[in-house]
């Protein structure tokens, strides 16, 4: 299998630690992957209206990148370019009609028909890699962290793009039991933290986000693990400004489930770019000697 | 919030217009609210989804215009997973917002935003933000 793996416009910047910790981890493990050298943004929602296709070309033009380059599968990190891009997919692949009109309009591109195959890094591990032959590799197990997955929405709604149930899923818990760490379920796992709407309504997002953290810390989660840029944002950085507006808001250290990852792996900290984490993130992992 | 439903305040247009936009049938729902029990956004919306249906159903354009239901919908998508009547709820939420958005206006002003914060947002909030709530 050939692999190209899609970036995204936040992981080079925002989000490095979750690109850095990501890659470090996907050598370690034997996962070779090729950054697609001509990616462009995929838009970052996928569009919800019928009669616009302007903005499913950005996302199909990254597919045919990887098609192009004889590759059959794009593997992305970020949840919101994992589901538009696989929403775009799912499009080219099973609406004739569409897949046509978006085809001739780009008329200087090859026809795509959803030929690639979109995953994220959670469902390769799973389907590709598999659970136990990950489990040999971890070096340093991170026993005794009581450690909350949330979800977010991109990764499991709408129903045909979601990597596990949408209302039950169990991925990720998974996915941090093999790293050898204490799962810590909490109902709010898989409800949104608000999304863009820290621009539109900023004080309607600081209360879901808010709800979220004292769900999971009332459930005895000492931190939080995550896979999506937005989300860290609005339940990992805004943490102060949501300390100010409500009272008595926790201090939850957040981490990208890469880096969990790589720690597990026995990966340097160095790959984690934990100066891009909250403070109380890298006392924990201190506190626990897994740095 | 109580509305007075007569011959003069039905408008079909909009029903239609976002009936083409979403490809979804308001008159699908049977008003059972999961929407509105799944909802996370709730509490800062004028009315629920439910009602928003109900509202679209009956036509009440005015009525729609003037909610910030749709504006306040963070496309978390719970909603659709949940609908026992399959209607992806999103989509109509962004076809309310598209009536609007397609007539040049803003719901937000990217240049209100100050640069402190900008420097601090990841693109991926700026680009989703500004394609749901700017023309
Ligand atoms: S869940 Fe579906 S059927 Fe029930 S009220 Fe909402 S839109 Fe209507
Ligand atoms: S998609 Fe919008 S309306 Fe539906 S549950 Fe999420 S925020 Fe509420």
């Amino acid at each position: 299998m050939s692999i190209s793996y899609y970036p995204g416009c936040t992981l080079k910047t925002k989000a490095k630690n979750l690109e850095s910790s990501a890659l470090a981890a996907m050598k370690e493990l034997g996962i070779k992957v090729e950054e697609l050298d001509r990616w462009n943004c995929c838009g970052a929602v996928y569009s919800l209206a019928d009669d616009d296709l302007i903005h499913i070309v950005a996302p199909v033009r990254d597919l045919i990148r990887v098609k192009e380059r004889g590759h059959d599968t794009v593997l992305a990190l970020c949840s919101m370019c994992y589901n538009t891009l696989a929403r775009a997919n799912h499009l080219m692949k099973n609406d004739e009609e569409k897949r046509k009109t978006i085809n001739m309009f780009m008329d200087e591109e090859p026809d795509y028909a959803g030929e690639v195959r979109v995953v994220h890094l959670f469902d390769y591990l799973r389907d590709d890699y598999g659970w136990d032959k990950l489990k040999e590799k971890i070096k340093k197990p991170l026993n005794g962290l009581k450690v909350g997955p949330y979800y977010g929405c991109t990764l499991l709604r709408p129903k045909e793009v979601a990597l596990d149930h949408p209302d039950n899923p169990s991925i990720f818990e998974k996915f941090l039991e093999t790293l050898g760490a204490e799962v810590i379920n909490f109902p709010m796992s898989t409800q949104c933290c608000g999304a863009y709407q820290v621009l539109g309504n900023p004080d309607a997002a600081v209360k879901v986000s808010h709800e979220i953290l004292t769900d999971a810390v009332a459930h005895g989660a000492e931190a939080l693990a995550l896979t999506c840029p937005l989300c860290d944002y609005n339940l990992g950085r805004r943490q102060n400004i949501m300390q100010e507006k409500i009272e008595g808001s926790p201090e939850v250290p957040v981490y990208y489930f890469t880096q969990l990852l790589a720690l597990a792996l026995g990966l340097p900290a160095a790959d984690c770019h934990l100066e891009l984490n909250r403070e109380s993130a890298v006392n924990l992992l201190k506190d626990k000697s897994y740095i | 919030m109580s509305y007075k439903i007569t011959s003069k305040t039905i408008d079909d247009n909009l029903k239609r217009k976002v009936s083409e936009i979403s490809g979804q049938m308001a008159s699908k729902c049977f008003q059972c609210g999961t929407c509105t029990g799944s909802c996370p956004m709730i509490e800062q919306m004028h009315i629920t989804p439910r009602r928003l249906m109900a509202l679209l159903q009956w036509g009440q354009a005015d009525a729609l215009r003037n909610v910030n239901t749709h504006w306040i919908c963070a496309s978390c998508h719970v909603c659709q997973v949940r609908c026992p009547r399959g209607i992806e709820i999103p989509k109509v939420m962004e076809a309310l917002r598209l009536i609007k958005l397609r007539t040049n206006e803003n719901y937000i002003e990217p240049s209100n935003l100050q640069p402190e914060e900008i420097i601090d947002l990841p693109q991926i909030a700026l680009v989703s933000g500004f394609r749901k709530m700017t023309s």
